[in-house]
């Protein structure tokens, strides 16, 4: 589903991203983690083409997202991608964030794209805030908005970038339950995040990532268990041993 | 079209250069004035005193509300009657300059005294400083940092403004460059000439902002 | 002080007449000029903020041009250099066929001075929504096109209602530069009647509190539009 491949890309002189290579096949959930300016949420918005790469490859279900001449908005429309800050319109409703892209983008009619809407936020349990704007719910209730926009979509796989790092501590656990759920159904996942209990339960694979490089990609449990590199052990013992 | 003619600049160069002298002369004394007299409106302003902070907000909003040129007839009719004598186009320019650009310096620092954390002037209170001791030595010296390429962007505004001493003949850059248009019929090239010098002047003005802003960003 | 009080002047023939006639070429020429502002400075305004390099680069030239050279002679460039540097016939036509040229005149130099002004506004605006939302949007499917169209420009409008209040204040004072061109709005009539009755005092204190009037009219219609437009629970700035 997406295969990156030698990935590097520079801010002027310095490298942010240094020969990356990784895939997420169909229905996978991969976690990427690691430190702070270690170039996870660059690599993953290069993913959909929202951070333009200078070498290597991104194919996404056979797209080029790299290539010259890629049409990145039809891409666009078939990832889902979920922001640390929400992003939503906040001029709009929630039902209008929900319909917006429905409507222009797909085409799809007045009341489709209501009932589509409407049954997302069912899911998430946000049915009676259909009417306010994004400013009158809390952040938690927010990313979950976030999550049914880019679901309405129905994409084929979503992409998630710390999206409860800008949540109070109290909230994360309603938005990673979304997550969860998410990936039972058998969503295509590749998500940036420093909650290691999630990626324990559902992750596939944990990639780690330090100073603009993949350190590691391993299978879940071997990573927990028995990380390789000394970067992965500090990382994890930093961020495991409260 | 009219066979440019720009042996005319050259021509009349030292008089045009007086005119431009007088321009920069103006907006310089008038800068100054008027960061003086909008510190202390917008201190007055600040100040929490109902009369002084009445009294200054009517003024800047006043003063904000009516054209420069209107200020500047204001003046001119003024301040002979007031004191009873002429005292010469420049300081009746200079008067009306600098009360004018006092009301836009005053909100300019306002803004600049209320970018400073509340805490600072609070430390300054637990430390056993006055109010005014407090404005001059800590809260005043970083609203002035911060404000310094605001300050300067007023300034060329304000040098753009002192153009309009037109209406009343006094020889700054603008009015002499239409005395010789007038005089030597040349007004294609004379008011094409007077615009390059306004441009580059306020260009490389504003060119310096920006590396005031880059440097205080940094 | 020696001066002869005379507040009736105001209100005798042929004053009155001449106030008013110049309270309507203000608002004349500061409402036309506002439409041309508004429309190229938005345009320009947008212009700056696309992702293609020649056109935001001659609306970044735009902005500057006008913004540095200073008004009064912009206006002399449009009344007395302009028609000599177009095509013979079509000056010719400019100055002396023309109808209304002191009019027409000052609302052309007024209004793309302006436009410059409000350009900087709108390209702040658009900015100040933030890469966030932009890339949300592009995330989302959307093109260049409909991203300002849904996004960027109704959430920019929105934060630029206020300092496009001062801007619009500002056209109304700066219309008095038409007085230069010949125009005899109302700071031009306020000094006429104070050079024709020696009442000055009494001529541009009428002026003044017509102009402050103006700004109170125009502050109290942008605030109700303000309220109208405000976005519940969203500061602009995060």
């Amino acid at each position: 589903m997406i295969e990156i491949e030698n990935l590097s890309k520079w801010y002027g002189d310095f490298q942010v991203l240094t020969d990356c290579s990784t895939k997420v096949a169909k229905g996978e959930v991969v976690v990427v983690c690691g430190p702070s300016g270690s170039g996870k949420s660059t690599l993953i918005k290069c993913v959909n083409g929202l951070e333009p790469a200078q070498k290597g490859s991104i194919l996404v279900d056979g797209t080029e997202v790299t290539a010259r001449g890629a049409d990145l908005t039809k891409l666009r429309a078939r990832i889902g991608m979920v922001f640390q800050h929400f992003e939503l319109y906040p001029h709009m409703t929630v039902r209008e964030n929900l319909c917006l892209a429905q409507q222009k983008v797909l085409d799809r009619s007045r009341d489709e794209a209501v009932a589509k809407a409407e049954t997302l936020l069912n899911r998430v349990g946000l049915t009676q805030h259909i009417d306010k704007h994004p400013g009158a719910l809390s952040g938690g209730q927010q990313q979950r908005v976030a999550i049914s926009r880019a679901l309405a979509m129905d994409p084929i796989a979503m992409l998630f970038d710390e999206p409860t790092s800008a949540l109070d501590p109290e909230m994360i656990n309603e938005v990673l339950d979304v997550m969860v759920e998410l990936a039972s159904d058998g969503m295509t996942m590749m998500v940036v995040t420093h909650e290691m209990g999630f990626a324990r339960k559902v992750a596939d694979r944990v990639v780690f990532m330090d100073a603009g490089a993949i350190v590691e990609d391993r299978p879940t449990e071997q990573f927990f268990s028995a990380p390789e590199s000394d970067r992965a052990k500090d990382f994890l013992s930093k961020i495991l041993n409260h | 079209m009219s066979d440019f003619d720009f042996a005319v600049i050259a021509n009349n160069l030292p008089f045009l250069m007086e005119g431009l002298q007088l321009s920069l002369w103006l907006t310089f004394l008038a800068m100054m004035g008027g960061i003086v007299l909008g510190t202390l409106l917008a201190l007055m302003r600040l100040s929490g005193i109902l009369p002084l902070s009445l009294f200054a907000a009517t003024y800047v909003n006043l003063i904000r509300s009516v054209p420069l040129i209107l200020v500047i007839f204001w003046f001119y009719f003024l301040v002979p009657l007031a004191l009873g004598r002429p005292i010469g186009n420049f300081y009746s320019a200079l008067i009306a300059f600098t009360l004018f650009e006092a009301a836009y310096f005053s909100e300019i620092i306002r803004a600049g005294i209320q970018s400073v954390r509340k805490g600072q002037a609070q430390a300054g209170q637990a430390s056993g400083l006055n109010y005014w001791q407090i404005q001059r030595y800590i809260v005043l010296p970083q609203a002035f940092r911060n404000m310094i390429p605001i300050l300067v962007t007023q300034g060329i505004i304000l040098f753009q403004d002192t153009s309009l001493v037109f209406v009343v003949s006094l020889r700054d850059f603008m009015t002499v460059s239409s005395i010789v248009a007038r005089t030597e019929g040349r007004l294609v090239e004379m008011y094409i000439f007077a615009a390059i010098v306004y441009f580059v002047i306020c260009f490389a003005g504003s060119l310096f902002v920006r590396r005031l802003q880059k440097a205080k960003t940094a | 002080m020696d001066y002869n009080w005379n507040w009736g002047v105001l209100f005798t023939d042929p004053y009155l007449d001449w106030l008013v006639m110049g309270v309507q070429w203000t608002f004349a020429v500061a409402l036309t000029a506002w439409v041309l502002a508004l429309i190229v400075g938005i345009l320009v305004g947008v212009g700056r903020t696309l992702p293609s390099r020649p056109i935001a680069f001659i609306c970044t030239a735009y902005v500057e041009l006008f913004r540095n050279v200073p008004l009064l002679v912009q206006m002399f460039l449009w009344y007395f250099v302009m028609p000599e540097l177009v095509p013979d016939d079509m000056g010719r036509w400019i100055k002396r066929d023309m109808p209304n040229p002191e009019y027409v005149t000052a609302v052309i130099a007024l209004g793309l001075y302006t436009a410059s002004r409000v350009a900087e506004q709108v390209r702040a605006g658009i900015s100040a929504v933030g890469q966030g939302l932009t890339n949300a949007s592009y995330a989302n499917g959307f093109s260049v096109a409909q991203t300002y169209r849904y996004i960027l420009l109704p959430i920019s409008f929105r934060l630029i209602v206020p300092p496009m209040t001062s801007e619009f204040l500002t056209i109304f004072k700066n219309s008095s530069l038409a007085l230069t061109i010949g125009l005899l709005e109302l700071t031009a009539q306020s000094q006429q009647i104070a050079e024709y009755t020696f009442n000055g005092f009494e001529a541009y204190t009428a002026a003044t509190v017509i102009y402050v009037c103006i700004a109170l009219l125009a502050t109290i219609i942008m605030q109700v539009a303000e309220r109208y437009t405000r976005i519940p629970g969203y500061m602009g700035s995060r």
